[in-house]
């Protein structure tokens, strides 16, 4: 009897279309992958159904952790070496260069003036292990008194970059109060509109803001 | 792609002495190289999703000390709800701004999830009057949301979270006053909270 036989095929496939699709895709999320700047305290944010999405760029982010310490951080290089400049002239601080380059690369303080020169003069070990003590920076709900260091960080930073957007990160823990002397200073300054950090959770059925997403999507 | 062409000798003709070299493939498998690129993949992916965080955007009233108490508007008890937060997350509430000194008032306790059925018989409330004429237009249901120095940011942002989610159009964050905490006091005291 006749037997067809069917030529044999090889199982290899050819990879290389594959891995180069691979690669370029690992391109592009690698690129455009921000990392998250390195966080002195751990915060865990309250929920809400806000969704707006955080800005970019431009913000001046200012942290409040559980014991209602206050940490101060701005992304911007440029900006901070303007502002460092700014501070220690306000504050008559007298800074050396390298202390100047030290809170340039420097991701956040939560430290009063008073410690700023010895915190930026150490090294960036030393400065991991005074962060986790921090006091935190000295606030207060009158934006012109004299322990207020907050208001000084907030007008220097507003005056580098006057389109700054200030986001408060606080955790849901943390006590009004505390909370409530960033909103003075704030309001002392007259900036009325500011952004709060929240992490997002579905809106309840059944309320009106539920009814008027789910109305606008059948007009859709 | 990958692959060269080595079968040609580069035209040089080999004498019989010359040994010929072994011919290895130059074909590589590049399965490892393409796990490894897409495990990238997946860690890029999450991280980059996931490190958006949110945010809420507030508006504080317009505060100036120029302006005179005369030329402010003035609001009308009637579409008012005063909230005052309390510690361990209490809420406490009264209809009004509680202005009138001979008439304190009436506090009642509750919770957040009670709370929203409160906002929403206010509003409908609200809404009754404007029907029957007894409030203008322009009237629209405010929270005076007032946090006691007790009270916990968390339960500020689920208050300003629960007026977006009742769609309350009108309102704000005031400072306690003394006589307000006094309130909270008398009413932990009657009810028996701690």
């Amino acid at each position: 009897m006749p037997h067809a036989s069917l030529p044999r095929k090889s199982t290899h496939i050819d990879m290389t279309a594959m891995c180069d699709v691979a690669f370029l895709l690992l391109t592009f999320f690698m690129l455009a992958t921000k990392f998250k700047p390195p966080e002195p305290v751990v915060v865990s944010t309250p929920k809400s159904i806000s969704d707006i999405p955080l800005p970019d760029k431009d913000i001046m982010l200012l942290t409040v952790d559980t014991r209602g310490r206050i940490f101060f951080a701005i992304d911007n290089k440029n900006m901070r070496t303007n502002l460092i400049e700014s501070i220690n002239f306000k504050k008559a601080l007298n800074l050396t260069k390298e202390e100047k380059a030290a809170f340039t690369v420097d991701a956040s303080e939560g430290i009063p003036f008073t410690m700023l020169k010895t915190y930026l003069g150490s090294t960036p070990e030393q400065q991991k292990a005074a962060e986790v003590n921090a006091p935190g920076i000295p606030a207060d709900t009158a934006v012109l008194a004299p322990n207020n260091d907050l208001a000084v960080w907030i007008l220097a930073a507003r005056e580098t970059n006057p389109g700054l957007r200030i986001c408060i990160k606080a955790d849901g823990k943390a006590s009004y109060p505390s909370v409530q002397k960033i909103i003075k200073t704030l309001e002392g300054y007259k900036i009325f509109k500011f952004n709060l950090i929240t992490d997002l959770e579905p809106v309840p059925p059944g309320t009106a803001r539920y009814a008027d997403i789910h109305s606008a999507e059948v007009k859709k | 792609m990958a692959e060269m062409d080595t079968s040609s000798s580069g035209g040089h003709k080999q004498g019989p002495g010359v040994k010929k070299g072994k011919k290895l493939s130059t074909r590589i498998d590049l399965t490892p190289m393409v796990d490894l690129g897409f495990l990238l993949i997946t860690f890029f992916m999450y991280t980059t999703t996931l490190a958006r965080p949110k945010t809420m955007e507030i508006n504080m009233p317009y505060k100036d000390p120029k302006l005179k108490v005369e030329d402010q508007n003035k609001l009308k008890a009637s579409v008012a709800l005063t909230v005052l937060l309390s510690k361990n997350n209490r809420i406490f509430y009264y209809e009004g701004i509680g202005d009138d000194p001979n008439k304190p008032p009436e506090l009642k306790s509750t919770n957040r999830k009670a709370f929203r059925q409160v906002i929403i018989d206010k509003m409908k409330s609200v809404a009754d009057m404007k029907a029957s004429g007894a409030l203008g237009v322009k009237d629209e249901t405010t929270v005076l949301i007032k946090p006691d120095t007790t009270s916990t940011y968390g339960d500020l942002v689920g208050m300003l979270d629960e007026m977006t989610i009742d769609d309350v159009k009108v309102y704000a964050i005031i400072d306690i006053t003394d006589i307000e905490q006094g309130f909270i006091k008398e009413t932990e005291v009657a009810n028996g909270i701690k």
